[in-house]
């Protein structure tokens, strides 16, 4: 995929981190905004990297085993 | 123990009556750690290397977490208080077998995973439709082949849904390494996931 990578993308690749963790202060939220709002190139990017966000929270990890719960109980310190 | 044994306790002595307040306060929070069993376990199955060490790393920790319960400030996060101890076992046993922490892993840039899916793609699909080219499988080995700091952050923030702050307790780093490792972990990670896109591809 060929774009021409001039400064305000580069720019904006760069606020995306912080930005989808809300942690950029109001001044660059408007500029990161108001850069994909006319850069569709970008904010396919930005929707990707929030999908990947979503996925990798959810990652299957397989549940814990019920001979583990069983053993996390015995680990209770018995009342005299 | 039921409430009622507790009741005749208190009522013999001022000392049956404090321990029996103490029995009381370690049994609600004996339930309240193991009602954090499934939590604390699929974080730690993304910390451990394996399955087999994440099992014994949750019984380890929740051995601990017993004896020393009188440490924990109720009210607290006790999420939190379970994972510390845990991370700290994990470092203490060297888990670290694992590769050698390399300084300078190999990131990519942000935009670099979604060039190279929608590239294999042949073009701009929808965000959607590009992630789920990626299996969870994908997921689950990219993020492993993570180095143990990098991933560390990426486990507690990403999947186990801590604030960086209870990340930086938990690890006990400053928060604004959380943050930086959060940050360049993320990109190892999408480059790691890229890898095993074309591997898969080729």
């Amino acid at each position: 995929m060929s774009h021409p990578k001039d400064d305000p993308c580069a720019h904006c690749e760069e606020m995306m981190q912080p930005y989808i963790d809300h942690i950029l202060t109001e001044v660059e939220r408007l500029e990161a905004e108001h850069h994909l709002d006319e850069c569709d190139w970008c904010r396919r990017r930005y929707r990707f990297e929030e999908s990947l966000r979503v996925y990798v929270r959810q990652v299957v990890t397989e549940p814990m085993s019920a001979s583990l719960r069983r053993k996390l109980s015995e680990l209770r310190i018995p009342l005299n | 123990m039921s409430s009622a044994t507790v009741a005749v306790m208190a009522e013999t002595t001022p000392d049956a009556t404090r321990l029996a307040a103490e029995a009381r306060d370690r049994v609600r929070f004996e339930e309240e750690a193991l009602a954090l069993a499934d939590q604390v376990f699929r974080v730690a199955r993304h910390l451990a290397p394996s399955k087999d060490e994440a099992e014994d790393l949750v019984q380890e920790t929740y051995a601990r977490a017993f004896r020393s319960w009188k440490s924990y400030t109720p009210g607290t996060n006790l999420r939190a208080w379970l994972l510390r101890i845990l991370t700290n076992l994990n470092i203490d046993r060297g888990r670290r077998n694992q590769r050698a922490p390399q300084t300078t892993a190999l990131e990519a840039n942000d935009y670099y995973l979604y060039d190279k899916l929608s590239e294999a793609d042949g073009g701009a699909g929808d965000e959607e439709r590009v992630v789920e080219r990626l299996s969870q499988d994908d997921i689950v080995s990219a993020l492993a082949a993570v180095p143990h700091d990098f991933r560390d952050v990426i486990v507690l923030v990403d999947i186990g849904d801590f604030s960086y702050q209870d990340a930086a307790n938990i690890l006990d780093i400053p928060i604004g390494t959380v943050m930086s490792r959060l940050h360049r972990g993320r990109r190892v990670l999408k480059r790691e996931l890229a890898e095993s896109v074309m591997e898969d591809a080729s």
